[in-house]
Order: structure tokens, then sequence, then C-alpha cells
């Protein structure tokens, strides 16, 4: 049997055997699932918790102007109950105590907030909001205009309802989701990160072993230490493959299963709705629901066929498979040139350096996929792995991935040859504090 | 006799210093060859040489006068002197893969191993991680999976570090029994006894190059310093009066049971000389040449050549 395949053989089972892989294997889908089940639990577990906030208007003009909620309620107590309320809030039961001292359309700071605790920032908002379009409304009657009410009505119905779509060459339309581009972008780039780095660092690990152990003197007996280190990182990688391949069945398991028990009939909440409620600026109204049903599940399945998911799949696993075997070639030079961890260091920071570009880049990606930056970073080998896969879902252009492919090819042919020439001369190096000038004469010196 | 292994006119350059200068080495068919000197002189390049780690700058390797080539790697078995094994993989599991990767069968190495296994008594150790085991086990592991091929030349660098006086001896039977079944031997390492013991020729070593060579017995007795040690009964005082007009008194004690004198003869003087000098004077129960031990020669050649 080829040699090289035996290490591959060995390097797969015996990593497939861990415990910690198959720890790994089965966390990694439940913490998957948990980032789209979790955050609409606890949602559902907040609403629940009903909030009575009072308020004491020592002007009376604004009783019943800022609404309830399903978990805030507000109550208009009399004026003479503030002291009360001041002396015993903790007692009392609201959760915060609202005092309007004056006309808001006058003196706007006339309004204040107590709490015996941090008041958190929803129910401020909510106040601000209903407040703020009541003065509104409050501020146009003056100008005393015939017909306002209607106008007002009618402006406060005005919508903003973009949907975005594709144009296919014949013309055709098709429904996209940007939101599900940026996610699949998003997470495509992160898992090309996450694998090139997680099993690149095993390459490392492996490789420092052999020569720790002392066993890469006789197995280099036997075989060459370019199959050696072959076959390591292609075994390495079938693992990487494996694991994803289960992840991605069993993600799916999880999350149908998970859908059929707790969400047949509602949507599915994700967690999006989270980090827009936090950053948008505007009131928070019908873009939400907007989003929201955007993200219900059956329409996620809907919308994620409009990126083409085999081939986003596909080039994944192109860009990984690539990416992995450019920085494992790396990372096995270095696990050759050291004798123990703690000198990985200095070795690590420039391999790390273009995988923490590559994810930055990747943000901006996704922001705007066709940028200069993007696309430059989309052709050098060491970062087009995560910055293209950032690009993939939002369409680019056949000859600008070819190319970048190619490129990449080239790229992990030519760390191999660099790798393999210092691989060859470090592993039987013991006890010699590496430089990179020791490298550099490793790799001049090892012609034969 | 025909030399099995030969290396001629060996040149290796490492970045700075040169490791091998112009050595060339003959290792005779069916003997065990000591392949001597101080640590950093070039042993562990010229045997990594053999075994194609590495290359020469210049020179050639024969194996039965042909030129070394790839798939002479499963002719050789060899056990570095920086050894180890994967220590979460289970023994058998290792020693088949190692196997394997000599180019043995599973089949054949299951078979070879089981006899190895039950020959030293060890094969309860077979599903046991390598790390419970101790370092002596270990070595036990490697020194079969090294001769499990069956290769015609075995290179043993330092074999005996790490082993206990039982093992050791263990060891160095089943060396004399590959001997007796025909391997040939290279055995690099800085125990003299075990050089004296075992080795049939050697070569020495220094600073990369090869400063002594032959067999063992020509090289004790080419450095021999004409020592004579006599067991005797008698009038001690009486003899060394006798003895000092002629030759150098070195040592003298008792030795199992008698007395001896340990005395230094001119060169071409020989032990009949001696005996004739002494043999009215006192009762003779042995009496021998005293060759140098290899530690002495050398410490000697090193030193001279320095």
């Amino acid at each position: 049997m080829n040699k090289t395949i035996l290490i591959l053989q060995r390097e797969y089972l015996t990593r497939v055997r861990k415990k910690s892989f198959i720890i790994m294997t089965i966390l990694g889908p439940l913490l998957f699932a948990a980032m789209f089940v979790i955050p609409g639990w606890i949602a559902s577990i907040e609403d629940r918790d009903e909030r009575q906030i009072a308020i004491i208007d020592y002007t009376g003009l604004y009783e019943g102007r800022i609404d309830d909620t399903e978990r805030l309620k507000f109550e208009y107590l009399p004026v003479n109950k503030e002291s009360e309320l001041r002396s015993n809030f903790s007692t009392s039961g609201y959760y915060a105590f609202l005092l309007i001292e004056d006309d808001l359309l006058k003196k706007s700071d006339a309004i204040r907030l107590f709490s015996d605790g941090q008041i958190t920032m929803d129910v401020r908002d909510h106040i601000t909001r209903n407040l703020r379009e009541f003065l509104r409304n409050e501020k146009l009657r003056t100008y005393e205009m015939d017909g306002l009410h209607e106008i007002i009505a009618e402006v406060n119905d005005v919508r903003v309802n973009i949907s975005t779509l594709k144009l296919g060459e014949d013309g055709t339309e098709k429904h996209t989701s940007t939101e599900i581009a940026m996610i699949v972008s998003i997470f495509f780039a992160f898992l090309t990160y996450l694998f090139v780095f997680i099993y690149g660092t095993q390459v490392l690990r492996g490789v420092m072993e052999e020569k720790s152990n002392r066993i890469v003197e006789v197995i280099i007996s036997s075989v060459k230490p370019f199959q050696l280190m072959l076959g390591k990182i292609g075994g390495i990688a079938l693992v990487a493959l494996t694991q994803f391949l289960l992840w991605v069945a069993l993600t799916a398991i999880i999350l149908f299963g998970v859908k059929a028990l707790f969400f047949s009939d509602s949507p599915m909440p994700s967690r999006m709705d989270g980090i827009e409620m936090t950053s948008t600026e505007h009131p928070v109204g019908a873009e939400m629901e907007n989003i929201e049903s955007a993200f219900a599940f059956d329409q996620i399945m809907e919308s994620i066929n409009t990126i083409n998911p085999v081939n986003t799949l596909l080039l994944f696993l192109f860009y990984f498979i690539g990416g992995y075997l450019l920085y494992a070639a790396l990372f096995a030079a270095i696990g050759a040139a050291i004798d123990n961890e703690t000198d990985s260091q200095q070795f690590m920071l420039p391999i790390t350096i273009p995988i923490i570009i590559a994810l930055w880049v990747a943000m901006a990606g996704f922001r705007n996929p066709h940028s200069d930056l993007v696309f430059w970073f989309s052709m050098i080998p060491l970062t087009s792995p995560i910055v293209m896969m950032s690009r993939v879902p939002f369409d680019v252009p056949g000859w600008e991935i070819a190319l970048s492919m190619v490129l990449l090819v080239a790229g992990f042919l030519f760390a191999t040859w660099f790798a393999a020439r210092i691989y060859r001369t470090g592993i039987l190096m013991y006890g010699k504090k590496v430089d990179y000038k020791e490298l550099w004469k490793w790799f001049k010196y090892s012609t034969k | 006799m025909m030399a099995f292994l030969e290396a001629k006119d060996v040149v290796k350059q490492y970045a700075g210093h040169l490791a091998l200068d112009h050595v060339s080495v003959s290792v005779p068919e069916n003997t065990i060859f000591g392949l001597l000197g101080p640590n950093g002189a070039g042993k562990t390049t010229l045997i990594r040489i053999i075994n194609q780690i590495t290359g020469p700058d210049s020179g050639s390797i024969l194996i039965n006068n042909k030129p070394l080539k790839s798939s002479d790697i499963a002719r050789i078995g060899y056990l570095p002197e920086e050894r180890g094994l994967y220590k979460k993989m289970k023994v058998g599991e290792q020693a088949l893969y190692l196997a394997q990767l000599k180019d043995l069968s599973r089949r054949d190495a299951l078979k070879k191993l089981k006899y190895w296994f039950e020959k030293f008594e060890i094969q309860a150790w077979w599903d046991k991680k390598v790390e419970e085991l101790s370092k002596g086990m270990q070595q036990k592991v490697q020194f079969i999976v090294t001769i499990l091929h069956n290769p015609q030349l075995l290179i043993f660098d330092e074999p005996f570090s790490g082993f206990d006086p039982i093992n050791a001896s263990l060891l160095k039977d089943e060396i004399l029994n590959l001997k007796k079944e025909g391997a040939t031997i290279i055995f690099s390492t800085h125990n003299m006894s075990s050089v004296e013991a075992l080795c049939d020729h050697i070569t020495l070593i220094n600073n990369g190059k090869s400063i002594l060579n032959g067999a063992v017995h020509d090289i004790r007795y080419q450095y021999r310093e004409n020592l004579i040690k006599l067991e005797y009964s008698g009038d001690t005082e009486k003899l060394k009066e006798t003895i000092n007009k002629s030759y150098e008194i070195i040592e003298s004690g008792p030795s199992n049971g008698f007395s001896s004198l340990l005395v230094k003869m001119d060169e071409g003087n020989n032990m009949n000389q001696l005996l004739k000098l002494v043999i009215n004077d006192c009762e003779i129960h042995s009496c021998k040449e005293v060759l140098p031990g290899m530690d002495d020669v050398f410490i000697k050649v090193v030193n001279e050549n320095k």
C-alpha cells in the first residue's frame, strides 16, 4: 500500500476515535441550533415579565398618551402620591415612576424617570417614542390647519417597504433577501476562518508531537519527510471534512426536529431580531415586522434557495480545502521548526495576521462585496478563502471566482513546496533555538 | 571478507560546519561493526545518510557493491538514538503501523509481531497505550519494530541507553542472535565495554574524520603498552627486586587469592623473558599480556587527533 495513504489513514483514524472529536461533533450542532433557538426562548421568557410603571403628571396633559404594551403597564397616579412613592419606592411594586412637571413643548427636560435599579433601554425608548409622536402631533395642531387630523393620520401611515429582486439574464425577476445573503456570507466566512485555524493548529500540534516524541526519525527512515507531511495534512483535512459533514447533517436534523416540536405554526424567532432592535436609530415599527417575517423559518429556506445553496456549499468546500492546505503547510513548517508550544508564538504571528486581516475584510465584504479592497483580498491566496466566501452569496462574476481559485491552487502548491523544505530539515533539529535567519538557511540548504 | 556496506569518501556540510569530511567506512558482511566517536563527531550524520534520511554532498554509499537506492530502505532496520513512539496509540496498533511502513503486509506483520511479543513475553501489552509503559518497556517494543522485517542491515544507535541490566543482556543476546542468522549490524555507542563484548570491527570518527579503522582485537593489540600481569605466590620483596633491575613495576597487589604484579616490558620484549627472569623466585599461577580496553584506545586516539 502506498505509504502516504498509510500515514493518512493513521492520522485520520486516531483523530476520529478521540473523545474530543466525538464530543465536538455532537456539541457543535447543538451550539448552532442553540444560536437559533435560545434567543427566541429568552425573548419568550422576558415577555411574560410584566412591569408596572407609575406616572405622576403635574400638567395633566399626558394622561393616556403612553400606550401599554404586553409587558409594560402604565398607571396614572394622583400628584399627592409623589412623596409616598419616593420614600417607599422599593415596596411599592412599581418598576419605575415617571415624573412630568411641566409642559414638555415648552420645557423638554421637565420629565424624569425614577427607579431603584438601572432602567432598561427599551422602557425609555418606548416612552420617548410615544411622547414624541404625541408632541409632534400637538405641535402640528398649533398651526391650526384645516383637516389637520386627517393629514396627521395620513402622514403617520407613510411606510417605505423595499423588496429586493434579482434580474436574471432573460429579464426574469427573483426575490432575494439581502439579510439572508449577509447571514450566509458571515456564516461561511467565519466557518472557513474557524476550520482553517482549528485544523491548521492541529497540524502544527501533530508535527510537534512527532518531533518531541522522537518518533519522527523512526518514521522517516521508512518514508520521505514529504510523504509524512502530506499524509498528516491530508488525514487532518479528512477529519475536518468528516466533522463538517456530520455537523451539517446533525444541525439539519436538530433544526427540523425543533421546528416540528415547538414552532409548528408560529414563525421561528431569529437572533437577528435582537441585533436589529438595538442598532437601529429610527423608531422600530413596521420595518421590524418586515425583518421578522423575512426570518420566518419557511421563508429562510425559500430565500436560501435564491443564493444557490449547492453552489455556495461546493465553493465553501473548495475554499475551505484550499485555504486549509495552504495554511496547514505553513503550520507544518512551524511545527517542524520548534521544540515546544511556547516557541511557536513568534512564528504564529505572521500566519495569524493574514487570517485576521481576511476576517476584517470579510466583514467589509458583506457590506460592499464589490469594492476594490474586497476584490483584491479575495484574489490573494492567503486571504481569499475567507474573503471570497463572504462575497459568494452576493453573486460574484464567474471569472473572478475562477481566477481566485486558480491563484489559491497555485498558492497552496507554492506553500507546500516552501514548507516542505523547512520541514525536512526542521524535524531532525532538536534543542536548537530557531529564528527566521535559521529558517531561511534551512530553506536554501535543503536541495537534496 | 566482502564488504556489505561501504561509504566512500562521504562529505556532508551543514550550514557552518563540516559534519563528515571525506569519510570512508567498510562494513564486512555478517559482522557487528562499531561506529564510535565522541558526541558531535558525525556518527549520526553518517547513519542518517545510510538511512537516506539525508543525502551526502559528495561521495557514495554502496550496499552489496551497488549504489544505495530508495527501495533499500526495506533492507535496513534502524533504531535511532532519539527514539520514541506515539504516546496515545496502543502498542500493538502502533507496532503494526510501523511494520507496514517498512513494506510488510498487514498479515505478515501480525504473524511476526505475535512471534516476537511471545518471545519477549509482552503479549499483555498489545492493547495498552504506550504512555502506560515504562521507558525500558517502550525500548523493547522499538527493538521489535526495528528487526521485524528481517533486515539484512541493522543499525543500532546507542541501543542500551535506558535498559536495566537484565533487559540489556537480553538485548545483547538478541543482537548476537541476529548476527548468527546472517545480519550485518552497525552499532553506535559510547559504551566501550559493550564494544569489546560485541563488535568485530570498529571505526572511530572524530570531528567528521575517520581516524581509526579495523578489527577490535587488532586495534587493541596495536595500542598495547607491553603490560604483563603475573599472578604468583612467594616472596614479593625479593621478586620486586629482581624485576626492578630490568623493567618497571606499575602495580602490585592481591589478585584471585594470590599476589600479583603488573609489569611494563620494553618494546619488543615478550612474556618469555619475564618468565625466565622470575621462574626461580616464585610459584607462577598465571601470566598474561594486558591489552588496553577500548576506553583507553578511544581516549588516546581522540586526544592524539586534537
